[in-house]
């Protein structure tokens, strides 16, 4: 029977077991997974399961890391997210968040844009380090990126997104995230975007902002491929901050909803 | 006349632009993306487009914060 082991297609004899797997492929391995789930114990094997054996603190080949990285992945996702072209406009709190949980995921390639700069103000909630202050933030997000997941093809823009570079910046992605802070930003580019691409799907946020329940955060559809994530209501104010936690959330539900969208699932029902 | 926004019947004053019914529901209007039978509208387009009898309207708000 033909299985997949470290994502080379291999021919074993029927009824062969992880154990046997593991001392025929890499006897050093000390973690075996299977089917996306780590397999302490022997296992008796089928046609076309995923085995993955991993050597604890081993730093693996560039080939073979992707295949291991994808380990526990939900079998047959990863393929079709490595298809996939996703923009993030704006990679402050919730486009940087995201881009990274898209990027552990596997999509196969991200656009990029932002006009801004890393500040210490941004530390409080965006996945940049100290020693990156000044650097543009789609740099220092893309250098970020590649130490997470080398197979990422990231393409960025740095400058000002408006209602003319919009279709151009974006012209190759096949789902768009609106990432902005600014609500006059987000208004620009929901218009601009479903106007020139209404066939493709649009992924917005709005309210997230202070520490309000995270229960009151939600992935709406309010139009024709056009999804949106938040409660709605909670503008960034005075005695209003962003804060981690909520803005990590609405990132995660718009990292989700791309997920869902590239699966060809709905992201908002059940 | 009456126009439907999100769903829901509002009587609004005859002739009306999509900017003149975002001003009646005190809504600003560089804070949203509106549709109108089932077009997307440009931000340019909401001073010149008028909203017909039985119009519908679809409007989603941003709030800031990202």
């Amino acid at each position: 029977m033909k299985i997949l082991v470290n994502e080379r297609k291999c021919d074993v004899p029927d009824l062969i077991t992880s154990e046997e797997i593991r001392l025929r492929y890499k006897p050093d391995a000390d973690l075996v997974v299977v089917n996306g789930y780590p397999e302490p114990d022997s296992c008796p094997l089928k046609e076309g399961d995923r085995v993955v054996l991993i050597r604890r603190g081993e730093i693996p080949a560039a080939e073979e890391l992707e295949a291991l990285m994808m380990a526990r992945h939900t079998p047959g996702v990863h393929a079709r997210l490595k298809g996939a072209c996703v923009g993030i406009a704006g990679v402050g709190g919730l486009g940087s968040s995201l881009a990274v949980a898209l990027a552990r995921c596997g999509v196969g390639s991200l656009i990029l844009a932002d006009f801004d700069v890393v500040e210490p103000s941004n530390l409080n909630r965006q996945q940049y380090f100290i020693d990156q202050i000044g650097l543009p933030k789609v740099v220092a997000l893309q250098n970020n990126l590649r130490r997470i997941n080398p197979q990422v093809e990231i393409s960025t823009f740095f400058g000002r997104l408006d209602s003319h570079n919009i279709p151009e910046v974006f012209a190759g992605v096949d789902i768009l995230v609106e990432a902005f802070d600014s609500a006059e930003q987000k208004a620009i580019l929901v218009s601009t975007f479903r106007r020139h691409f209404p066939e493709r799907p649009l992924v917005a946020a709005s309210g997230l902002a202070g520490y309000d329940s995270a229960n009151s955060i939600v992935t709406r559809k309010v139009g024709e491929r056009f999804y949106l994530v938040g409660d709605g209501v909670s503008a960034a104010q005075p005695g209003r901050g962003l804060m981690a936690p909520r803005t990590g959330i609405a990132a995660h539900h718009q990292a989700n909803a791309v997920l869902r969208l590239i699966l060809g699932l709905e992201p908002h029902e059940d | 006349m009456d126009i439907i926004i999100n769903g829901k019947t509002i009587t609004v004053t005859t002739g009306l632009s999509i900017l003149g019914v975002l001003d009646h529901l005190q809504i600003a209007p560089q804070h949203v993306a509106v549709e109108y039978d089932g077009k997307i509208l440009a931000p340019d387009d909401f001073g010149v487009t008028r909203v017909q009898d039985g119009g519908r309207l679809e409007i989603v708000q941003f709030v800031g914060g990202g």
